[in-house]
């Protein structure tokens, strides 16, 4: 007797997916148009592709949002749930303004951040002939929709092979735009180099533990996964093992200490489109995931990694804070300063505040509390990045600190923007800053967590020395007369709306919160 | 006399949902013109003061919609939003119109409005115009949040706003070190009241969940006694750093440094009674302890004399009337104090020294602008006769503050001195002889400024302001004789639901003959008859006479009160501040050096750790990974 392996067709909902669906098309048309369209349309076409697509995907998203839509979709893999909703939100929105700066032209003198011709030898005649006829990467831009995809895909994930296969699409594209920045090409190459290998290796602890955790619950889905975690059992160093290694996947891409290696050499190497479209979409992916994660398939034994995280979620902000205190780099400032922000991140995590842990509805849980930080660091962070773009030397982009004195004499409202975004890091009150902060802290609070909270507040005190410290060098320091060529260039449109988007949802949300915490607390309800 | 409850506030409709406009014009105006920068130069000044003046005509408004409403509908609250929610607390910003808010909220715009039509005659020729009238408007907005917030936390919000108004605008000549210096000074005081309010804010918070004077009205009675005596006190820290009370008084003579419409603004009419607005708004607390109650009393009365006194003795005409600010706001505080039956005449009072005060300020600049901007009233004399307008006017203030009969000073605060003389024999009698001194220091302005001989400098031609100084004045003087009169009769009937006060039976326009009343006025005039045997009768020398009158030389100096900061707060600061630095640099800076070293140390250890190799990068992860493998097997054990 023999029984056909039956393959039934997938049943996906196409409308709820759509969001993914769409921007995975517009990355497929950017291929198309990369072997069909002729080089000189490329870019534009590339332009309106990327910005379409996404914008498509938030209109469908703002089609489908609401309880009555949200749904687990395609066969169980995927679940639309109010907290997916939000980050794609996010993540979207993000999309668009990194999309922007992309396309920045007018800073460089009519070229992008990116690399004529990345194959070649970094100084190599070919290079050189590259750059002379003008040949751009306009790959850069599928490039993205495919890692968004991705990032879509992340959190909401409801089996560990999605979350999986996520996670690579959305890392692949990564490692190859950050290499392609268009000075500095070897650092460039080297961040290139160091992010893929050390992502392959996150990847497989990933993988193991996925595989550890499917011997130890029969089963990739995440609530198979929970089903078995509530059935206490004596042989659970499956379970030990395998959760370990998915948090520890996972802490690599949001960057929490000892995890983080990474994050300041390819925050620098990367082109700084690349660096802020990473430093906040990549961000949100992988808080989100990690919030299904623990929440919905691991949220049984929260006891035990509760303290886990909140030890990790210490060491990250204080191992941020204090080598942001001796970077001397813009970037790599930004980058420990991300450090930091992962380890408030956590510490909502660690709160674990649901519907299912007694959160009354209406009030900031730590989904909710995840979505207000991240929106109040994403505009800051897109603003800060753009800004960055703006000082220059002969070669680029001058990064280093020292570019950065005086600034604030020459150009008043840039180093006021600039400002503005420390302030909102550092979480000074009437900057949108604040609310993130306080809506960690309150999730970790409601969770038990006070010592933790109090532990968090010191440190955003620690925080703020050394983001004030940019503040000193812009405002207060002369200008050092052996720093050589430096200017501010004036950008283009693009990269003009997102520095003052930035700035005005950073003012904006620190005095008018109400309506993004109420918008985030409607969408607090994770489903299984 | 019939005690009534305090008013339940109703939802907003008509023109009410509108109030805010009140408070958004002149911030508007004000950023307008700082973000516009030089364009707006040429005519900044202009449409600046039209701001306030939008703003009068909305209060006007809503006052005439208060007035035709019956007496238990006269709060309205104008939620605007909610600020920060969560489990136990919640902030929501709205406005809060009733009859005590309103009446300040006409002060402001409407002082306000002539002082910013004064400015644009007195600064015409200053090269930061534009930048001061956007300072003003800034003002304006803020001291409309302050008195129209519905809660403390947002009272708070215009609380600070105010406060960097007048720190922008005292050091507005910012070139010159004094004026610099003095801005920095009423920074710092400030602060030290800040600190006050802001503890009372948190009390609030974990004893209520919430600032708004609702709840706090609601619950002041169920709190222990200790902690509403703390609130108390702390809310009177909070009045005293912005009233310019003793101990916290410093700030304020120092501060004449600013332009002189500001002092009049700022420094007489409206800021410097915020605290009073403090006490006032807060009756539900001072209800319940008597203690804090007669701290505040106490506090006033002590002001009224000290502030009296440095007026008796300064030759800068400015600083006179800035002590005698201070004596007058000593009054409402002391009435504040007082209780229910006196919260009346605090704002009463309130409302009339706003008049005259901001009247003889101005009245001071138009003598200055005259005397080529010299304050010393040594060189003035005679001025009567060539500045003939502003000579009228100042004497109607004049008239009123030193409380003759039938002008405005006479019955608000002859009202204190008798509600004083009732309650506490003590502090009526202090308050009552402050009244004499009053009478002596403002003769003797008169007589230094206007009616002895001339003794102008070389060079001087004292001449009369144009119109538009001089029609504010003309306009500031009129209230300063009637206001008394109109409002006598009905003030406190009006304001005794918002502030839970008393109502005198059968007000009425005429004076209230009583002893303590015909005392006062005996006691007045022997002031003004003891400056007329000192000032009136001998020339006044140009030079500041050698004097062994010990309470001269005291007052000259301000009450010693720069000395005595300095004494008890700077010497051992900086005391404390050497050892520290020795402290530090001996013992601290081994650990200081050593957390420095600690954070480089760290800071280096950790870049040991972040050497840029992928292949310790990986290893690093590797040991994470058992790391938090052994964290969570070792936390299952334990």
């Amino acid at each position: 007797m023999t029984t056909l392996l039956e393959i039934a067709a997938p049943t996906i909902e196409y409308r709820l997916l759509g969001p993914v669906l769409i921007v995975f098309v517009g990355a497929c048309l950017g291929v198309l148009i990369e072997a069909l369209v002729p080089r000189h349309l490329r870019d534009e076409g590339q332009l309106i592709v990327t910005s379409v697509s996404l914008l498509g995907a938030l209109f469908v998203l703002w089609r489908t949002w609401g309880p009555d839509w949200r749904a687990v979709g395609a066969m169980g893999a995927v679940s639309v749930d109010g907290p997916t909703q939000i980050i794609w939100l996010l993540i979207l929105v993000f999309a668009l303004l990194s999309t922007l700066l992309f396309a920045e032209r007018k800073l460089g003198g009519g070229v992008t951040s990116f690399t004529p011709m990345a194959a070649a030898v970094p100084n190599s005649p070919l290079e050189r002939d590259a750059a002379a006829a003008r040949v751009e990467h306009t790959e850069v831009f599928p490039l993205l929709l495919f890692a968004v995809t991705g990032m879509l895909l992340f959190p909401a994930a409801n089996d560990l092979l999605t979350m999986f296969v996520a996670l690579e699409i959305l890392s692949l594209p990564l490692y190859l735009l950050s290499g392609l920045a268009r000075y500095r090409r070897l650092l460039s190459h080297e961040a290139a180099m160091k992010y893929f290998l050390l992502g392959a290796l996150s990847s497989a602890i990933f993988l193991f533990g996925a595989a550890l955790l499917y011997g130890y619950s029969g089963s990739f889905t995440f609530g198979a996964i929970d089903a078995a975690v509530a059935t206490p059992s004596e042989h659970d160093t499956l379970l030990v093992a395998g959760m370990v290694m998915l948090i520890v996947g996972l802490l690599f891409k949001l960057g929490a200490v000892p995890f983080h290696s990474w994050t300041p050499d390819v925050y620098q190497g990367a082109p700084t489109p690349v660096t802020a479209f990473m430093a906040v979409c990549t961000k949100l992916a992988a808080i989100g995931a990690l919030l299904r994660l623990l929440y919905v398939a691991l949220g049984g034994s929260r006891w035990e990694w509760q303290p886990v995280i909140a030890g990790i979620s210490i060491l990250t902000m204080l191992v941020g804070a204090v080598l942001a205190i001796v970077a001397k780099d813009i970037k790599r400032l930004l980058a420990y300063s991300s450090v930091t922000h992962a380890g408030f991140l956590l510490t909502a995590i660690v709160g674990a505040s649901t519907a299912t842990t007694g959160l009354p509805a209406g009030q900031v849980g730590s989904a909710a509390a995840i979505a207000i930080y991240m929106a109040a660091y994403g505009f800051a962070t897109m603003g800060a990045f753009g800004i960055v773009m703006m000082v220059r030397g002969a070669a680029g982009e001058r990064n280093d600190l020292a570019a950065w004195q005086g600034l604030g004499k020459k150009h008043p409202w840039i180093a006021t923007a600039m400002t503005l975004f420390m302030l909102s890091f550092a979480g000074i009150p009437g900057t949108a800053g604040f609310i993130g902060k306080w809506a960690v802290f309150s999730a970790a609070w409601r969770g038990g967590y006070w010592w933790l909270v109090l532990v968090a507040v010191i440190m955003s005190l620690v925080a703020v020395y050394f983001y004030l410290r940019v503040v000193v060098i812009m405002f207060f320091t002369e200008p050092d007369p052996e720093i050589g060529d430096v200017h501010v260039a004036l950008p283009g449109l693009g990269t003009t709306v997102v520095i003052a988007l930035g700035a005005v949802m950073t003012v904006l949300l620190g005095i008018l919160p109400g309506w993004v915490v109420d918008l985030a607390t409607s969408a607090s309800q994770l489903l299984r | 006399m019939t005690l009534l409850e305090g008013l339940t506030p109703v939802a907003a409709t008509g023109l009410f949902p509108l109030a805010w406009l009140m408070i958004a014009i002149p911030l508007v105006s004000a950023g307008l013109f700082l973000v516009l920068g030089k364009v707006t130069d040429s005519f900044a000044h202009y449409v600046a003061t039209l701001a306030p003046i939008a703003s009068f005509i909305v209060a006007v408004a809503l006052f005439a919609d208060l007035l035709g409403r019956p007496e238990a509908q006269r709060a309205v609250s104008v939620p605007l939003y909610t600020w920060i929610t969560t489990g136990s607390w919640t902030i929501n910003v709205g406005l809060l119109i009733d009859p005590l808010s309103i009446l300040f909220a006409l002060l402001v715009t409407g002082v306000g409005s002539l002082i910013h039509v004064y400015s644009i005659g007195y600064m015409a020729h200053d090269p930061g115009r534009r930048r001061f009238f956007a300072y003003l408007n800034l003002f304006i907005a803020a001291m409309l949040v302050l008195v129209l917030a519905d809660n403390y936390a947002v009272l708070f919000v215009g609380w600070e706003g105010v406060g960097l108004a007048s720190y922008l605008l005292i050091s507005f000549w910012q070139h010159k070190p004094t004026a610099a210096t003095a801005g920095k000074k009423a920074f710092v005081v400030n602060r030290v009241g800040d600190l006050g309010l802001t503890m009372a804010i948190f009390t609030m918070l974990a004893f209520f969940g919430s600032s708004s004077f609702e709840a706090v009205n609601a619950g002041a009675s169920k709190m222990s006694p200790a902690w509403v005596t703390l609130l108390g006190l702390l809310l009177l820290v909070g009045a005293c750093g912005k009233s310019a009370q003793v101990p916290l008084q410093s700030w304020l003579l120092d501060a004449m440094e600013g332009p002189t419409p500001v002092s009049a603004l700022i420094h007489a009419a409206t800021m410097v009674t915020a605290g009073v607005y403090l006490v006032v708004r807060s009756h539900a607390v001072y209800a319940e302890t008597s203690t804090a109650a007669l701290a505040v009393a106490i506090v006033g009365t002590v002001t009224l004399l000290a502030g009296a006194w440095i007026g008796t003795s300064k030759d800068d005409i400015k600083k006179v009337l800035a002590g005698s600010t201070m004596s007058q706001i000593g009054y409402m505080m002391l009435a504040a104090g007082i209780g229910p039956v006196a919260y009346p005449f605090a704002i009463f009072h309130l409302l009339t020294h706003g008049f005259f005060k901001a009247n003889m300020f101005l009245g001071a600049g138009s003598v200055m602008h005259g005397m080529n901007d010299d304050v010393n009233m040594r060189h003035y004399g005679g001025l009567a006769k060539v500045m003939k307008i502003t000579y009228y006017t100042f004497l109607m203030g004049y008239l009123a503050i030193i409380g003759t009969p039938f002008f405005s000073g006479f019955y608000s605060k002859d009202s204190i001195i008798e509600a004083a003389w009732e309650k506490q024999p003590v502090l009526g009698g202090l308050a009552l002889l402050a009244a004499g001194v009053t009478a002596f220091y403002m003769t003797r302005l008169m007589f230094m400024t206007f009616w002895s001989s001339k003794r102008w400098q070389d060079g001087v031609h004292p001449h009369e302001s144009p119109a538009v100084m001089w029609v504010p004045l003309v306009l500031l003087a009129i209230p300063s004789v009637v206001a008394g009169m109109v409002m006598n009769a009905w003030i406190a009937g009006w304001l005794a639901p918002a502030v839970n006060g008393e109502v005198p039976l059968n007000p009425s326009w005429l004076p209230h003959i009583t002893v303590i009343g015909v005392v006062t006025l005996a006691v007045v005039i022997a002031g003004v008859g003891v400056a007329y045997l000192v000032f009136g009768r001998t020339s006044i020398p140009e030079s500041v006479p050698y004097t062994r009158n010990v309470f001269t030389i005291i007052g000259r100096h301000d009450l010693y009160g720069d000395a005595f900061n300095e004494a008890v707060f700077m010497k051992p600061g900086e005391a404390l501040t050497r050892g520290v630095v020795a402290l530090d640099t001996s013992v601290v800076d081994g650990a200081v050096r050593g957390s420095g070293a600690l954070t480089l140390g760290l800071g280096g250890g950790l870049r040991k750790l972040q050497n840029g190799y992928v292949r310790s990068y990986g290893l690093t992860m590797i040991v994470g990974v058992i790391v938090v493998g052994l964290a969570l097997v070792i936390g299952r054990l334990v």
